[in-house]
């Protein structure tokens, strides 16, 4: 029982790209619909139909590659993977075998605490999607007990793209951090939609463990059918806590299939490797090898968008936010492009991530609309944020001005010149309305001096109000407290 | 003259309907009313499509009264049941698709009805192309119009069949291993398998598909050009299809063979075929250099190989592309109580033989541990092959060989699976180095107990694309010796 074991994890994606049709035919590329109502000779695969390569996949799948670094060989192919399935048209699957379109690459993520890690892609490849089959007559939807089964075919065809991590993820939190970042940078990407609810996002866990310290990989599992990032990670642990449990009792690891029970928190065994297909890999007579010029791979290199964990770095190291703060602005991407303007313009990342996140954030929530929608341009905010900077105006008023901002008040800095708002930080002004106010209240003051020092604060309040808030709070503090100590 | 007219050319009979003086609708009638009287006897088609042909004809008829200039316009055509035309049974011989209706059409079957051919029917053929006789179709015999005791050839025994007995002008085959070529020469007729990729494959139901190739069984060398100019070029639904323009070939037949150099085989010497068919290839050489080509020996020397190399790669291929024929989507379906258990029924009861035999040897060659012994190996000798006709055509312009080693046979007589392989021997080399190549009729032999002389084959091969050398060449050939006239079908006694 002393023995401390370490994970080993490594994630097999499904992506499904954002094409408008499909990988080999022209049938459209979209989720649900009547059943069979996007299907063609071609994915149904039937006699004499043959395949055509999809050139926008294609590019799709090579800027996927790109964006995590990885080779683009100018030369690979389809192979068949042939095995029987009645929701796959054709018996076997247009994928890629020994030379995939990516080969390698890095996705870098973080942790909640914001520490970045990277994982190393073994390699990415290109494949169609199969149809959905529906089990009847069972109850359950489940094919044990069903009487018969109906197959759906819209999704046949569908260009997938597979990508294969290294077994260098060592606990639940990374194997989701790291398929959080895999999420954050298909989309910015603009290559999926990454919707485990619809299945355009899937994946299956490798795990295995060992003992800390040792460099050889245990036995592992892979586990399926986990349906979002929340069931992968509770699957993730059980998994470890199986295997840890099972050696400790001095049991082996099988190699075998594992399916996630949602309901109970628990693996069960699936299928083990001794059932494993021999899928019987050829390259595809009926598809030409692909050649991927450089012209086209230099093209979508220099077309890649500033990277999630690019931006998360700037965030959280050059603009020294907080790792939430950074998250939720690469998160949100329409919200961290907003803000990366206001940052432009106002050379002040924290403000700028103050009112963005905050204020900005909240009106948006209240309204229903988005931050990027509302009237408030980066310009304007960025003005806002010099006004405060300069102590022209302070917080209390910059946070109204903000209000009225987005009601479509326009500039700030041409409300403040209309109605008089500059904050006074004149010493003689200001002491005008301390001395009105310190007369005015003179029981108050009595109490003061009576021992009473917390009224300092009222009197302060007292001040600001009198000033209709223009008063510099640092100079009436000061001043007060000056006053009533004399 | 009906009986003078179906024995007409595509060309010719393209000639009289573009030129008004028969109307499409009428050569159909006379066509359909040729086949009703020979079926019987024949089994050239699984389908005749009556209603089909008259609809084209009358739609032949109204293009060219509008002023268009058809091709092939009212040209009876002959289609093999491996190729989709939509709403029409595609059954390739098996009894799992013995019912399936195709949904569209094949684009080389559609760019010749584009250009005026009026469809007659489906013709039978080996079971998905697989075989050299059409004896093994699961759905009919055909006979040798020569000899109705002996095959037409095969795969597309049905196309050469039809043709032969005027049942149709062109007759539409695909090649894998020589299932145009073999059929063309035992049924005395033009078989020509173009260049690899330069006939779109999608609608051709698929037996190897690196290797099969769509191409015409005529009467004529200008009537397989006529043809080949019609539907050869770029489609975009098939990604191997060649995206290079196609010269006309009908426009460059030639008269003679003068500065041509004519490459024969020193590894195909046809004294292993007997003193007969060894004197009638002996006199097509002389032919040859008789109207002018120069004749040099070239060899092959891994041409052995073949037959070996073609019976892993087309088997491979072939275990991959009929694995969808399995009762779910489609065709023949055996309930059983799990869908495992109907695959097998499915399988077992819808493919005969043959086929199963193929996707047997297909599927154990690209099995974990012997894909590299196998499949791998064969795609290196494949090279090779194809390495030894670039070495023989840096000395020649055309080869010329045999391209059977013996005429049509009888019925079962070929009960041996090998011996039927090596049916093939002449013509693997080219199918698996992907090159144009055609066979034409240059004698005839009585073979040994049989009761009449059948038709001999050329083979000539050209280089990659050079299909016009090829049927240019073929066409001073057989204008200069006219073999295929010397001897009708048995066709006496059938009134048209």
């Amino acid at each position: 029982m002393s023995v401390s074991y370490e994970a080993v994890i490594g994630i097999e994606c499904h992506v499904e790209l954002k094409t408008v049709t499909k990988m080999f035919c022209g049938c459209l590329n979209e989720f649900g619909g009547e059943p069979n109502t996007k299907v063609c000779p071609i994915c149904l695969g039937m006699p004499g139909a043959l395949p055509v390569p999809n050139a926008k996949a294609i590019e799709l799948m090579v800027t996927t590659g790109l964006a995590f670094g990885a080779l683009i060989p100018a030369f690979s192919k389809f192979d068949r993977k042939n095995y029987f399935y009645p929701d796959m048209p054709k018996d076997y699957q247009i994928s890629q075998y020994d030379m995939p379109l990516a080969q390698g690459g890095t996705v870098k993520y973080w942790l909640e605490d914001g520490t970045m890690k990277a994982c190393r892609l073994t390699r990415i490849h290109l494949e169609e999607d199969t149809g959905k089959s529906t089990h009847a007559g069972s109850g359950d939807g489940r094919i044990a007990g069903s009487s018969y089964s109906l197959v759906d075919f819209n999704r046949a065809g569908v260009p997938l793209m597979e990508c294969v991590s290294e077994p260098e993820l060592h606990s639940a939190e990374e194997a989701v951090g790291y398929l959080e970042s895999l999420r954050r940078t298909l989309l910015a990407l603009g290559v999926s939609d990454v919707k485990m609810e619809e299945g355009s996002l899937r994946c299956d866990a490798n795990v295995s463990v060992r003992a800390a310290g040792s460099s050889e990989l245990g036995t592992k599992t892979e586990i399926k059918n986990m349906n979002s990032f929340r069931s992968v990670e509770r699957a993730i642990e059980s998994e470890i806590e199986r295997q840890i449990a099972l050696l400790n009792a001095g049991n082996r690891i099988v190699q075998e299939t594992r399916g996630w029970d949602e309901i109970n928190g628990v693996t069960h065994s699936m299928r083990s490797k001794e059932e494993a297909h021999d899928y019987r890999y050829f390259p595809d007579p009926d598809l030409v090898p692909l050649e991927v010029g450089r012209v086209d791979v230099e093209r979508l290199q220099a077309g890649l968008p500033t990277l999630p964990w690019e931006r998360f770095e700037r965030y959280t190291r050059e603009y020294g936010l907080g790792a939430k703060q950074a998250t939720q602005l690469v998160e949100n991407f329409e919200l961290g492009r907003y803000y990366d303007r206001v940052v432009a313009l106002s050379g002040n990342p924290q403000q700028s991530s103050n009112f963005v996140l905050g204020e900005l954030s909240r009106l948006a929530n209240e309204t229903g609309t988005t931050v990027g929608d509302s009237s408030v341009s980066p310009d304007h905010l960025a003005e806002l944020i010099a006004l405060v900077e300069t102590k022209r105006i302070n917080s209390k008023i910059a946070k109204e001005l903000l209000g009225r901002m987005w009601s479509g008040a326009g500039s700030p800095g041409a409300i403040v010149e209309r109605e008089g708002l500059a904050q006074t930080s004149d010493l003689t002004t200001v002491e005008r309305f301390v001395d009105d106010v310190l007369a005015a209240n003179e029981s108050v003051v009595a109490e003061y001096k009576r021992g009473k020092t917390n009224v300092a604060g009222f009197l302060v309040g007292q001040v600001m109000k009198a000033s209709r808030g223009k008063a510099d709070p640092a100079i009436v503090n000061e001043l007060v407290t000056k006053k009533l100590s004399s | 003259m009906p009986e003078e007219r179906i024995k007409q050319s595509a060309a010719e009979t393209a000639n009289d309907v573009r030129s008004r003086r028969i109307s499409a609708v009428e050569v159909a009638e006379e066509t359909l009313a040729h086949v009703g009287a020979v079926e019987g006897r024949l089994g050239s088609y699984l389908t005749v499509l009556p209603d089909l042909a008259r609809a084209h004809a009358m739609h032949v008829d109204q293009r060219v009264a509008s002023g268009e200039d058809l091709p092939l316009a009212g040209v009876p055509l002959a289609v093999k049941d491996n190729m989709c035309l939509e709403t029409t049974r595609t059954t390739c011989g098996s009894k799992i698709l013995e019912h399936w209706i195709a949904p569209y059409t094949a684009t080389a079957v559609a760019r010749l009805l584009e250009a005026g051919a009026v469809p007659i029917g489906k013709t039978n053929c080996d079971e998905f192309a697989m075989g050299s006789s059409c004896e093994n179709s699961a759905l009919g015999v055909t006979r040798n119009p020569y000899d109705p005791d002996r095959v037409p050839g095969g795969s597309s025994g049905g196309s050469a069949a039809a043709v032969a007995a005027y049942e149709a002008a062109i007759g539409l085959g695909s090649d894998t291993g020589g299932s145009i070529r073999e059929p063309g020469a035992f049924c005395n007729l033009v078989g020509f398998k173009p260049t690899y990729g330069r006939v779109s494959r999608y609608g051709l139901v698929a037996f190897a598909s690196s290797l099969d190739q769509i191409g015409p069984l005529t009467r004529t060398v200008e009537d397989a050009a006529l043809t080949y100019d019609a539907m050869a070029g770029y489609d975009a639904m098939d990604a191997t299809s060649i995206a290079r323009p196609v010269e006309p070939t009908a426009a460059a037949l030639r008269e003679d063979l003068r500065g041509l150099r004519i490459g024969i085989v020193r590894e195909f010497d046809s004294k292993a075929l007997g003193d007969d068919l060894d004197g009638i290839y002996r006199a097509a050489y002389g032919d040859l250099e008789r109207l002018g080509a120069q004749l040099v020996e070239v060899s092959l020397p891994t041409a052995d190989y073949g037959v070996p190399t073609y019976y892993l790669i087309a088997p491979a291929e072939a275990s991959s592309n009929l694995a969808r024929f399995d009762g779910v989507r489609y065709g023949l379906r055996v309930e059983a109580a799990d869908v495992r258990t109907m695959y097998d029924k499915t399988r077992a009861a819808g493919f005969g033989p043959e086929v199963k035999r193929r996707i047997l040897i297909g599927t154990h060659a690209l099995s974990s541990g012997y894909y590299d012994a196998y499949y791998v190996r064969a795609q290196k000798a494949r090279t090779l092959i194809a390495g030894d006709f670039d070495r023989a055509f840096a000395r020649c312009d055309l080869i010329a060989c045999p391209a059977t080693s013996c005429p049509a046979f009888r019925f079962a007589a070929k009960s041996d699976p090998y011996s039927m392989y090596l049916m093939d021997y002449y013509t693997i080399p080219m199918s698996l180095a992907g090159l144009p190549a055609l066979s034409v009729p240059c004698g005839w032999s009585t073979p040994e107990g049989g009761n009449f002389p059948m038709p001999i084959g050329l083979q000539l091969c050209a280089p990659l694309f050079a299909e016009r050398l090829l049927l240019g060449a073929a066409h001073a050939y057989e204008r200069a010796t006219q073999h295929a006239l010397a001897r009708a079908p048995l066709l006496e006694g059938v009134q048209a």
